[in-house]
């Protein structure tokens, strides 16, 4: 038991430094694999964080996603700056989104915020599809020979002695495990802060959370502006891969949505490790079922659905309820019961 | 003169909002559930009502009333066997089931019927129109707003007039007093999923006939449901047709300014009534 | 004669927290009976073990001799179990006349108790019945939630504080109906804490405590002191 930590700890430094050097020694096509994994845990922690912690049911995410691409493109293709700093553009201006989206989303209640946060993104996307400089509905590629200038490539192209676009590939993925490493111990700190349990009491008792002075809004407002930006910079990184952006693409609510919270729910909401166990899952059903079309879609609908009948904190909370391990305590756990609205409907 | 006919367009494009909204409304007022399958479960419907048309040869207007009772029991079972279990204090299992939901349905229509766009003839009646004098319009959307005003009208009365209505808003108002007056609350609202499918059907009927559908755009129609809902105020069933009305002339006036504009003006009315009226225009008192 | 309703045993929990500790009460036919007991001794939550609301760990209860205790409450309701819970809960978007329809919901056949002759008990439940329930005052409240319950007719009427925040002159009005009830060969247990009410209404008089039914007897044989003590926990040393 008391050997468990620092084992973990080792195994995990060991993982990440492996993941680091990757682009040193693996084929490009598994760099450009683990990047798109990568996209989707960061995606998955984030709204993990807004639903799993701060009780904030998202399905406007999307929106964050699509606004830090086509900010990250305007930055390059009509200002002329370097790709990261359209990144860093990216992200902002999704967290400046995220304002006037938190003030109109947040007077809708419970479920409604829901519903009406998959409406702010829509709007995005047409008012977005509008943009003619950036294409307007059928959108825009990043100009040729974007990745040869961007920051850093020179000097990682001569390292590895790679072609140009694989040293951009490997520039982006250590820029999203990066992302990716301080999202989760971000996370971490976060949620044993005083601010963050306080974050756990709101989810678990608003009122409760209000009396002893914690102000649900404030930090609900503050996580949700936070995942935005987070949200946005992770699009827009993304989207120097993709190097094509359309409104569909880039505001798609099963691409950047709807997988996201099937791979926390199958993880583990509310739970730290839960995304990357989920983003694990999803992998390999997808690789399993790559050759059925959509099967692989009807499976994670129906395991999503599972999960939430039979283990609420997914596959990470059977096995810290199985095992009686929890290597990452929160000291506050999320609510298990399955009580009825209305008390026990027997 | 084209004012008024866009008017027209938008009001009679309401009604069929309307249709789609009338279910989500009747679900939410009972059991506070939002189902965001609910624009799938519509385009479900569509995709029965053109299975058995098919496979019959009946007249869409015909095989509705063949496909509305397997709805029925679609959404009976639904309710009973899996949105039941998650009702709770916790909005995220139902919500996340539904999501769920939702995406296995429009990959499961996509599997069966695969992405090609379907359409239900109706024949000659689709071409009919009325000429009014100052405006003239088509048979099908005024035939498609008098069902919405209808199916509210019904829905109203068996709400407030009937006994499994009383049972309804018992339920609604306080689940564990209803159980000690004989009630089953999960029966009660196994009834009303399913008669909410009932009325996803009529909206597929019309859906279907008066445009092309394809196994993707479910979770557009949810959002113009939704809209309507909220809009009209939650739990209102006229204020849902309101609702409906306020979005349908929204994008038709966008439209009639720019193509492009029209579902982007329909969110945009959304967003100002809700900052305007926070509870809708016709919010129930005791919410 | 076997009585009409009988619990023994009954243990029920809230969570870890146990609130009833093996209680054992008999109801005749035609008997009326009063629970009294201080805030928290569990009257409440034995009038919801008995109906099906709250979830019984242990016991059992027999109503004329058929085990009812896992059943649903709405199946309860059905066997002939009807309540007046505590804080009346009228539905609140129903009119009063609804609120005394909806009693009879589950009801099958006929019996003594119509919209009619409930109306005739309280008659301003005719006067006010197109008003929503929770319009009322506190006793014209408590007037719907009790002919609510006897729209099911039932075998065994339970009335959890009646009198609670009502003033004196309305709990008599309200009390003043229950030979009526009697006579329509409903049994009833009261629960109160207004013990010179329960005495005077009830055949046969139990004190709660801490889950237990720590006191029992007639209303005649029964001394202020031993129900005091009863009550406040105090031990004969
Ligand atoms: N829903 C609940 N959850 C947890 N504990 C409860 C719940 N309801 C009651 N209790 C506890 O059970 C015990 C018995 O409560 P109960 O309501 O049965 O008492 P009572 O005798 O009806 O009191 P009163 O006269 O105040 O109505 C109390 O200690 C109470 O705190
Ligand atoms: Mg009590």
């Amino acid at each position: 038991m008391n050997l468990s930590r620092p084992l973990g700890l080792i195994a995990a430094l060991l993982a990440l430094t492996t993941l680091y050097a990757l682009p040193t020694f693996a084929p490009r096509a598994m760099v450009q694999d683990l990047f798109g994994i990568l996209t989707l845990l960061v995606l998955a922690m984030n709204w993990n964080m807004l639903a799993g912690f701060a009780g904030l049911v998202s399905v406007g995410q999307q929106a964050f996603v699509g606004i830090g691409a086509y900010a990250m493109f305007a930055a390059v293709i009509l200002m002329g700056l370097d790709p990261l700093v359209g990144v860093l553009i990216g992200g902002l201006a999704a967290a400046a989104f995220a304002v006037p989206m938190a003030f109109f989303a947040f007077r809708l209640n419970g479920a409604y915020f829901a519903i009406g946060t998959w409406v702010v993104a829509d709007i995005a996307r047409l008012a977005i599809s509008q943009w003619k400089a950036l294409g307007g509905g059928t959108g825009t590629s990043l100009p040729k020979g974007t990745a040869k200038d961007m920051a850093f490539v020179g000097p990682i192209k001569e390292a590895l002695g790679v072609s140009t676009a694989a040293a951009a590939d490997a520039l982006t993925f250590w820029l999203m495990l990066t992302l990716a490493v301080a999202m989760l111990a971000t996370s971490y700190v976060f949620l044993r802060s005083r601010m963050g349990l306080g974050l756990q009491a709101i989810r678990d008792n608003e009122n409760a959370a209000r009396s002893v002075g914690v102000d649900p809004l404030r930090i609900k407002a503050a996580v949700f502006v936070l995942a935005g930006f987070v949200t946005g910079l992770c699009g827009a990184l993304a989207f120097i891969q993709i190097t094509r952006v359309t409104p569909d693409a880039a505001f798609s609510v099963i691409d950047w949505t709807a997988f996201v919270i099937f791979i926390t729910v199958i993880g583990g909401i509310g739970t730290l490790p839960g995304p990357i166990v989920g983003v694990i899952v999803f992998y390999a059903l997808q690789r399993l079922l790559a050759d059925y079309g959509t099967v692989y879609l009807i499976v994670l609908g129906c395991l999503g659905i599972a999960v939430m009948l039979f283990a609420r904190r997914g596959l990470w909370g059977l096995f810290t309820d199985r095992s009686g391990i929890d290597p990452f305590p929160l000291t506050h756990r999320p609510p298990t019961s399955l009580a009825l609205r209305h008390g026990d409907l027997k | 003169m084209i004012w008024i006919d866009t008017l027209a367009q938008g009001l009679l494009l309401g009604g069929l909002y309307a249709l789609f909204a009338a279910g989500l409304s009747l679900v939410f007022g009972i059991m506070r559930l939002v189902n965001l399958a609910h624009g799938d479960l519509i385009i479900l419907g569509a995709y029965l009502i053109l299975t058995i048309a098919h496979a019959t040869g009946l007249h869409p207007f015909v095989a509705v009333l063949l496909a509305a009772p397997l709805m029925f029991g679609l959404g009976w079972a639904l309710q009973t066997f899996l949105l039941n279990r998650v009702l709770g204090n916790d909005i995220l299992p139902p919500l996340l089931v539904t999501f769920g939901l939702s995406v296995v349905i429009q990959n499961g229509l996509l599997s069966a019927f695969t992405a090609d766009s379907q359409k239900l003839t109706a024949g000659a009646i689709e071409a009919q129109s009325m000429d009014l004098g100052i405006v003239t319009l088509g048979v099908m959307p005024v035939l498609t707003f008098a069902s919405a005003v209808a199916v509210v009208f019904a829905l109203n009365q068996l709400f407030y007039r009937t006994a499994l209505g009383r049972a309804f808003r018992a339920t609604s108002d306080d689940a564990v007093t209803a159980q000690l007056m004989g009630i089953h609350p999960q029966r009660v609202f196994a009834m009303a999923t399913g008669i909410a499918m009932v009325v996803a059907t009529i909206a597929a009927l019309y859906l279907g006939t008066r445009a092309n559908f394809d196994p993707s755009i479910g979770p557009a129609r949810l959002l113009y449901a939704f809209e309507a809902v909220i809009i009209g105020g939650l739990g209102s069933l006229w204020g849902t047709l309101a609702g409906g009305v306020v979005i349908g002339l929204a994008q038709a006036i966008g439209a009639s300014v720019n193509p492009e504009w029209q579902i982007l003006s329909g969110h945009l009315a959304f967003v100002l009534v809700l900052l305007i009226r926070p509870r809708g225009l016709f919010p129930r008192a005791n919410d | 004669m076997s009585p009409l309703l009988q619990i023994a045993g009954l243990t029920a929990h809230y969570g870890d927290f146990q609130a009833l500790f093996g209680v054992d009460l008999t109801l005749g036919q035609g008997e009326t009976i009063a629970i009294i007991g201080a805030n928290g001794a569990g009257k409440t939550t034995l009038m919801r073990a008995v109906t099906g609301v709250a979830r019984v760990t242990a016991g059992a209860v027999t109503l004329a001799g058929d085990n009812i205790t896992r059943l649903s409450a709405p199946d309860i309701l059905v066997c002939g179990i009807a309540m007046v819970p505590e804080g009346r809960k009228l539905f609140a978007s129903l009119t009063v006349e609804e609120n005394l329809l909806i009693g009879a919901h589950a009801r099958q056949g006929n019996g003594f108790w119509t919209l009619e002759r409930v109306q005739s008990l309280f008659p301003i439940l005719k006067e006010r019945r197109h008003s929503p329930g929770t319009a009322l005052s506190g006793g014209q409240q408590q007037m719907v939630a009790i002919g609510r319950a006897l729209m099911s007719n039932p075998q065994v009427l339970l009335c959890d504080e009646l009198s609670l925040g009502l003033a004196p002159v309305v709990i008599k009005e309200i009390y003043a109906a229950f030979p009526q009830i009697k006579s329509s060969g409903t049994s009833i247990i009261v629960v109160e804490q207004d013990i010179g009410q329960a005495l005077r209404v009830a055949d046969h008089v139990h004190c709660m405590m801490e889950g237990r039914i720590t006191l029992s007897g007639r209303p005649d044989t029964l001394s202020r002191d031993a129900i005091h003590d009863a009550y406040f926990g105090v031990s004969h040393a």
